[in-house]
């Protein structure tokens, strides 16, 4: 069985380690805070310039000048600090923040990154994703493994990049591939329960590598 | 370019509305047809809102406006799109706009879009006097076409200091970089307007400000990225009522201020599960 798309973020949350920074992207990604462990102390950053985001607030706590990268109202933890958006930028930039999760639209083999356009549409633009992918120590993506029947995970992309080489990981809801740097190809790590390395294979046209073992997500 | 004399004395900086906050600029060459305007704000947030709205009273055309965002369609720069006061917008995000969408599409509008950081950066440097630097955000893509590249090894050790192209060492087993290989990175060009328009919580009457939360975002480097700044805020105090240690940013930077009303629109307002609506 495949995972639903409740259980790709509760994957990804196990990339979470204790006192990590980290980026959500916006959908999917977003979810992974519903599922940090409760021991853990996880400190959320939105590129808007936050440092340790709390939860969505209170009717009583709205507040016009307290909002996260996807322009929604949230609420400040404690400890927590505001930046501007060179400091934010400069954190991300810099390698300061540990980790980020964020969706994609095609990965190829070697791990390059397109999530921001696709030609012939409106484009809206990349946001801050490509300093993400640029400048976080890991980048985690979520997201379902075909698009209309079609792989995401390809040879080489034909949309426009937002990263060359970026991606560490690929978790979607047949299995969670990790980059192999030596390699330059992913490697098949772990399989959604009653998934087969074949049927990963049949559904990903990126070259990947399947280890003899491969362990099953649990769920 | 400004005029002499401009940023000299002028008696007070404090101005009692928006439009009056606009006053003179035309005869000092700051506001004209074809002049390029900072406005601060991500999304609806931090944005100097009257200020845009007497912006677009001076009928000024053809502006060459950077922006993260393009506001909504009847608020923020939503507004300067709808009377085609704009010409081109350098943004990193323009989605929430369908005006923006429309004119984009019949090609009367101009947008360049810029990475989130690479944005900051650039008026960061523009505003402090450095002319271009190198980030290694959107190399290998179409950000960086057409652009110098560069190979660098990566600043600093340890914490920041992969040197391995493309990504840094993996933050969780936290091994220091393995090879010395430099990665690419694109030369991008500092910014500076003839005009800031920022919104910043609390002045003084020098012109020191403090933010509010995350109202700070671009404000504070397009304080510094522009031949002129106009600041509209809450509240306007005393010199020397504001700590010098809580000023964000030094009153050098703002030569106008004035005290609105802010509506202070919200965009996406969320609220807490069983918090009640």
């Amino acid at each position: 069985m495949a995972l639903t798309r409740d259980q790709i973020p509760v994957r990804a949350a196990r990339e979470l380690r204790d006192g990590f920074v980290v980026n959500l992207g916006i959908g999917m990604p977003t979810l992974v805070a519903n599922h940090v462990p409760a021991e853990m102390d996880v400190w959320l950053q939105s590129e808007n310039g936050l440092l340790g985001i709390g939860p969505f607030p209170t009717e009583q706590e709205v507040d016009a000048d307290l909002i996260n990268a996807g322009k929604q109202t949230v609420t400040a933890r404690p400890g927590a600090s505001y930046f501007s958006s060179a400091d934010s930028f400069g954190m991300i930039r810099g390698g300061h923040i540990d980790l980020c999760i964020l969706g994609a639209m095609q990965i190829s083999q070697e791990g390059d990154l397109a999530n921001w356009m696709i030609p012939g549409k409106m484009v809206k633009g990349m946001g801050g994703a490509m300093d993400l992918v640029a400048g976080v120590k890991r980048v985690v993506v979520t997201m379902e493994h075909t698009a209309k029947g079609k792989p995401k995970l390809v040879k080489t992309c034909d949309l426009p990049l937002t990263g060359k080489a970026c991606v560490d990981m690929v978790i979607t809801e047949l299995c969670v591939l990790e980059m192999d740097r030596e390699k330059k190809r992913f490697v098949l790590k772990e399989l959604a329960p009653g998934v087969t390395a074949d049927e990963v294979k049949a559904q990903t046209q990126a070259e990947i590598i399947v280890p003899a073992k491969v362990a099953t997500i649990e769920v | 370019m400004i005029k002499e004399g401009a940023n000299a004395s002028m008696g007070s900086k404090v101005f009692k509305s928006a439009s009056e906050a606009m006053q003179g600029l035309r005869d000092m060459g700051v506001l004209r047809d074809s002049m390029t305007v900072m406005v601060g704000g991500f999304g609806l947030c931090g944005i100097p809102e009257q200020l845009i709205i007497a912006l677009r009273d001076t009928r000024v055309t053809g502006i060459t406006c950077v922006s993260n965002n393009a506001g909504v369609d009847d608020w923020g720069l939503g507004l300067l799109l709808k009377t085609r006061q704009i010409r081109k917008m350098i943004s990193s995000y323009v989605g929430e706009n369908p005006t923006f969408e429309q004119q984009f599409l019949k090609g009367e509008l101009e947008v360049e879009f810029n990475p989130q950081g690479t944005l900051a950066e650039r008026i960061r440097a523009g505003g402090a006097g450095i002319p271009a630097f190198y980030t290694a955000t959107g190399a290998g893509t179409v950000v960086a076409e057409g652009k110098e590249t560069r190979s660098f090894f990566r600043p600093g050790d340890g914490r920041c200091g992969a040197t391995i192209p493309g990504k840094g060492y993996s933050g969780r087993d936290g091994k220091a970089p393995q090879d010395g290989r430099p990665r690419e990175y694109v030369m991008e060009t500092g910014l500076f307007a003839d005009l800031a328009l920022v919104k910043a919580w609390k002045a003084d009457e020098f012109g020191n400000l403090v933010f509010r939360k995350t109202a700070r975002n671009f404000n504070p480097m397009m304080a510094t990225a522009a031949a002129f700044t106009i600041a509209e805020v809450e509240e306007i105090v005393p010199v020397g009522a504001i700590d010098p240690d809580q000023v964000h940013t030094p009153g050098v930077f703002v030569n106008r201020i004035v005290k609105t009303q802010s509506e202070k629109r919200i965009e996406q307002r969320t609220i807490r599960d069983g918090a009640g609506a």
